[in-house]
């Protein structure tokens, strides 16, 4: 009776109950009321076994008033004269025991672990006399697992299986002279100690954690004990009289067993809540190694004198060698390999070698620039520029950081993640408009102190709106945490099928495939916008025919799952092929695409109006006209005559050229298809209308690039090649906030296990495919982005307006092969420099670590440093976890991306090759 | 002429701190069971209407703008009515930022709108009062060499100040303390008038200390 958390616990598991709401910390007096009007008519009815009790008034009234008030002192006499007259309502074979769960602080809270919040006082109170005659002055601590054996015993019932506590040996006295009594003490010592001697044994068959030697000699102690027992009981069993030196030798005994007890408590204590600090702290510093690392591998890649052999080849060479002497070094002494170790400190060795080699390049760099100081000062001046643009992304990411140690924040980061980005993408529209990028140049007949608007600056403010709706609305889609009281999670997370209202059911599922039909069909229409859906290569040609056919079977798949059982009695058969066949095609074609996508990633059209140039107008140039040609002659003069007379007005001189389609957005095309195969298989991960989020997690995506090519082409005086650290923070963001957007928390209950069964109804044989499924679920929004991080440096350039004299030839590339006097648009400005390309690729991925990086490191000195907080392992370990599964997921997936790249990059060249001799 | 013209700028800041400051001591003389945090929402009225008032009597009085012309009473009536419409729209985009930056849409819409009155109050009202319903002016007004006068200058620093403020303000929401402060709106409303409070006080002295590296170009 009383805290109806008990019912929450174990419900439907007592005889009879009593339950109060305990949640409302400020009410005083409800349950302890409730407990008082029902405790003395159950007590003297005597229908019981064992009757709990919990009150809550005391534990309340520490927290609104704190110890000394007042009010505590009327509910503390309120419980003294409740036990008063409790105790006379008891019978002589029951025992009472009082006591507190936890004590309190001078504040009257409780949670964490000073002494007085862990001390509480127990009463024990029998009306036979428990204890002899001799009460103890200062009775001992007793530790709160003490009482899991003892009240077992006391019940009669078996003691639980893992417990470790010792049994209260006053409580066992039984009644007689001192040598039964502590014959009766002994057998309840036996009996706990057999229940903890057969659960160490079989907890060391699974885990190793616990140390041997220790093992064997609790062992050995356990044994020694039990022999001795059974020579006492059979000393006994005899009849020898009581006599003074068989007393002493149950009180060894006793003792004995008593140590044996402590020693397997204090063993398994030590091996279960055991840190290694210095462990801990070398592996932070590793981390915060890294992350140097890559700031400085980023600056050093913006040099363009990066040279692989000592920045990569050395490091790499010593990192090695580390290993392969600590390995030699393991091999000759024998001992245990530890990769762990070996692996860390080979890592710290290459990061050395790596500071090293940069650190005397630099010294040698600054001693040459050290002849020309004007240089050296120039440099200092634009290095401190550079850092105040650094400013506003550093200082969101830190507060990131920040928010990191406190576990409320943790537990609330569903809407940080949102806060920070919207914050961080409004101040960057404000400083772009307090520097006056914004306003449009001032003509100069207007009245000075007016200023107005560009249209790029109306489409930026747009762009904006937009991108804070979609955070708000991303907002839909939260799973929650038990932390968080009154929390509804979303309704959008549960399956269809789980939905009663048919007609409720048929307009999401609608809704579903619309928002499906629409990521295709915004693919599609971007595709065809930029001019890559025009030519025959076998990736086009599935982007316009299997995209469509995924969709259809993704949808097909969604209404087998969300119909209802019953409905299709008779084609169960059909139903169960269909729920396996589906997503298994899903996954095949899906497959087959990224194959594709790597065969042949060039979705470039050409038309070459070289061989047209007409045979009959410039009849010394190109191949006689074929049969079909000759049919539709008329037109064919009337057009080549047409051509030609444009060539000849055009430059005034002949010549032949190229027209490729797409050919300036090659990359982000190849990288846009790739997401979207990707987004198909994650999608059918995720039940049913999480669509909805992913629909929104693409837009979003688009909608944040957009924003960076505006931004980009606002400020003007941006390098191109260099991708700002506000956009590298922004796309980080944007991952994190959907990992919450579709339906995850950094907690284990909140995985969705069901992800493994998509397409696989019967259960997997190994553990490889359904862990790959369930990660790629939980990590889908960190897949998505890594991948697409890329974007980041082609978008400004797949944007960039072309010029106004080629208002004509909108969003097509020109590429001329005889004269290169035209500059080369949009993408095809990356390949002029392809050394700056690559390096620009390299920053970009060294940035997007380390920002990935910093946020590990902060969860890692988050938990490291809280390692003793109440919340370490419900808030920080399982955050440290995700965070770092997510970090390894993003670094995968953000090196295939940039090989992606690399892979088109090769292909256009090869492209480029073969339409040379041509 | 300049240092008249902050000592004017002071003693506006200075009564406008002291209004403030008065709503929070005032009205629990006349008002039964009045407290900042218990009756938040009447405090967020009072607020806003004396800071309203305040900052309109200063306008009159002070005059900081004064143009040569001569201004018809209609044309002063559809300034006034502008002046309405503009800060009423403001108050609707403050809402709709604040919801879409993650307040609740339809539960204690009241609480959210009345926040969004109090921080037009103190950012267009301040505005309006100094530069009229010109969005142009504004715009100049509020870029890096667009001020013309301590007057704007110290609209920039206050404006920016009360929204850095209900930004911070947002913080502490999610932390488990139980306070009383913590309920949506009233940490981000303490924020703002705290922000705002710091801004009046901030504005003269900068400028103070900036006298020598502030000119401004003539009008």
């Amino acid at each position: 009776m009383g805290d109806d958390t008990w019912d929450g616990l174990f419900p439907q598991k007592f005889f009879r109950s009593y339950f109060f709401p305990s949640f409302n910390v400020k009410d005083l007096h409800t349950v302890d009321d409730g407990i008082l009007q029902h405790l003395y008519p159950t007590v003297d009815g005597g229908e019981w076994d064992l009757l709990i009790a919990h009150f809550l008034g005391v534990d309340h009234c520490g927290h609104k008033h704190g110890p000394d008030h007042p009010e505590m002192a009327k509910k503390l006499t309120q419980m003294n004269e409740m036990l008063r007259s409790l105790v006379d309502h008891l019978g002589n074979d029951t025992l009472l025991l009082v006591a507190g769960d936890h004590g309190m602080t001078e504040t009257g809270d409780h949670g964490g672990d000073s002494e007085k919040e862990v001390n509480a006082a127990l009463f024990v109170y029998s009306k036979t006399p428990l204890f002899g005659a001799h009460l103890p002055e200062e009775p001992e601590t007793i530790p709160q697992v003490n009482l899991v054996p003892t009240l077992a015993l006391l019940l009669g019932v078996p003691i639980p299986y893992g417990n470790i506590g010792e049994v209260m040996a006053e409580l066992f006295l039984g009644d007689g002279a001192a040598a039964s009594a502590a014959l009766s003490q002994l057998s309840a010592y036996r009996i706990n100690a057999r229940q903890v001697d057969r659960f160490l044994h079989s907890y060391s068959l699974a885990a190793q954690d616990l140390p041997a030697e220790r093992l064997r000699h609790l062992q050995e102690l356990f044994s020694a004990a039990m022999e001795e027992h059974y020579r006492l009981l059979a000393q006994v069993r005899e009849g020898l009289p009581a006599s003074p030196e068989l007393e002493a030798r149950l009180g060894r005994l006793v003792g004995r067993f008593q140590r044996y007890l402590r020693e397997a408590r204090a063993v398994c204590m030590e091996s279960w809540a055991r840190f290694h600090p210095l462990r801990m702290v070398a592996g932070c510093a590793l981390i915060a190694a890294s992350c140097l690392l890559c700031c400085v591998a980023s600056e050093l890649a913006a040099a363009l004198d990066f040279s692989y052999r000592s920045r990569l080849l050395y490091p790499l060479l010593w990192g090695l060698a580390v290993a392969a002497v600590l390995g030699l070094g393991h091999l000759l002494t024998r001992e245990g390999l530890d990769l762990i170790l070996v692996l860390s400190w080979s890592a710290a060795a290459s990061q050395l070698a790596f500071f090293w080699h940069s650190w005397g390049r630099r010294s040698r760099r600054a001693h040459l620039a050290g002849v020309q100081p004007p240089v050296a000062s120039a440099g200092l001046w634009q290095r401190l520029r550079a850092w105040q643009g650094l400013v506003l992304p550093m200082g969101i990411l830190f507060i990131r950081c920040c928010a990191m140690f406190s576990d409320s924040f943790v537990v609330a980061e569903a809407r940080v993640a949102p806060f920070l980005l919207a914050s961080l993408a409004i101040l960057l529209v404000g400083k772009l408009h307090w520097h006056g990028r914004l306003t449009a140049p001032k003509a100069p007949k207007q009245p000075p102190g007016s200023a107005f608007y560009q249209k790029e600056s109306w489409q930026l403010l747009c762009l904006l709106a937009v991108l804070l709706a979609c955070l708000r609305l991303s907002g839909l889609f939260h799973q929650c945490r038990e932390e968080i009281p009154h929390c509804q999670p979303s309704s959008f997370l549960a399956p269809l099928a789980s939905l009663q209202n048919t007609q409720a059911k048929n307009l999401f599922y609608l809704l579903c495939v619309a928002s499906l039909a629409g990521l295709v069909y915004a693919v599609r229409r971007w595709l065809r916008h930029y001019g890559n859906l025009n030519s025959t290569s076998p990736l086009v040609l599935f982007v316009r025919w299997a995209f469509p056919l995924a969709a259809v079977w993704i949808a097909c798949y969604w209404a087998v799952t969300s119909g209802a059982e019953d409905t299709l009695g008779k084609l169960q058969e059909l139903v169960q092929v269909a729920l396996v066949g589906f997503p298994r095609a899903v996954y095949g074609l899906a497959s087959l695409g990224l194959l594709l996508a790597l065969w042949t990633p060039v979705t470039v059209f050409v038309k070459d109006s070289r061989e047209s140039v007409g045979p009959i107008v410039t009849p010394y140039q190109g191949a006689p006209s074929s049969q079909a040609d000759l049919q539709h002659v008329i037109p064919q003069i009337y057009r080549r005559m047409q051509e030609s007379l444009k060539s000849q007005l055009d430059r005034g001189h002949r010549r032949a050229t190229v027209a490729a389609y797409g050919l300036g957005s090659v990359y982000s095309a190849t990288l846009v298809i790739v997401l979207n195969l990707l987004g198909f298989l994650l999608l059918i991960l995720h039940s049913e209308r999480m669509s909805l989020a992913f629909l929104l997690l693409f837009l979003e995506a688009f909608v944040l690039l957009r924003i960076h090519a505006c931004v980009v082409s606002l400020a003007g005086d941006a390098e191109p090649f260099v991708v700002p650290w506000y956009a590298v923070t922004a796309w980080v963001f944007a991952a994190t906030q959907f990992f919450y957007s579709t339906g995850h928390q950094p907690i284990f209950p909140a995985i969705h296990w069901n992800a493994a069964f998509v397409g696989f109804q019967e259960g997997h044989s190994t553990h490889l495919l359904p862990a790959v499924l369930v990660g790629a679920n939980t990590f889908a929004s960190h897949i998505l982005f890594a991948v697409g991080c890329p974007l980041l440096l082609l978008w400004p350039f797949v944007c960039e307006a072309p010029n106004s004299q080629r208002r004509k030839l909108k969003k097509e590339l020109r590429e001329e092969l005889q004269e290169q006097e035209e500059e080369p648009m949009m993408e095809m400005r990356l390949r002029e420099s392809p050394e700056r390309f690559s390096a620009a690729l390299l920053q970009l991925g060294l940035k997007y670590l380390f920002v990935l990086g910093v946020q590990l490191l902060a969860c890692v000195w988050a938990a490291m440093i809280l390692r003793r907080h109440l919340m370490v392992w419900k808030v920080f370990a399982p955050k440290f976890l995700f965070e770092a599964l997510g970090f390894m997921v993003s670094s995968i997936c953000l090196l295939l991306g940039i090989f992606l790249v690399m892979r088109v990059d090769c292909a256009v060249s090869a492209w480029f090759e073969q339409l040379q001799p041509r | 002429m300049k240092d008249t013209e902050i000592k004017r700028l002071l003693s506006a800041h200075i009564v406008s701190v002291l209004s403030i400051s008065l709503t929070t001591i005032v009205p629990p003389l006349f008002l039964e069971n009045f407290s900042v945090l218990g009756t938040h929402l009447i405090w967020l009225c009072i607020c806003s209407i004396c800071v309203t008032t305040v900052n309109i009597i200063l306008y009159i009085i002070l005059k900081p703008n004064p143009s040569s012309k001569r201004i018809s009473f209609a044309h002063k009536v559809t300034k006034f009515l502008k002046c309405c419409v503009f800060f009423f729209i403001s108050c609707i985009l403050f809402h709709g930022i604040i919801v879409l930056y993650g307040a609740p849409l339809i539960e204690s819409v009241l609480e959210t709108f009345l926040f969004a009155v109090l921080l037009s109050t103190f950012t267009t009202l301040h505005c309006l009062c100094m530069l009229g319903p010109n969005i142009q002016a504004w715009i100049r007004v509020f870029s890096k060499n667009g001020a013309m006068s301590i007057w704007d200058n110290s609209l920039q620093i206050t404006t920016m100040c009360s929204i850095v403020g209900a930004w911070l303000g947002a913080f502490p929401i999610p932390l488990d303390w139980d306070r009383p402060w913590q309920i949506w709106p009233i940490s981000c409303s303490l924020g703002a008038t705290f922000g705002y409070v710091a801004g009046l006080i901030i504005a003269p002295l900068w400028i103070y200390w900036n006298r020598k590296q502030l000119t401004y170009k003539s009008r």
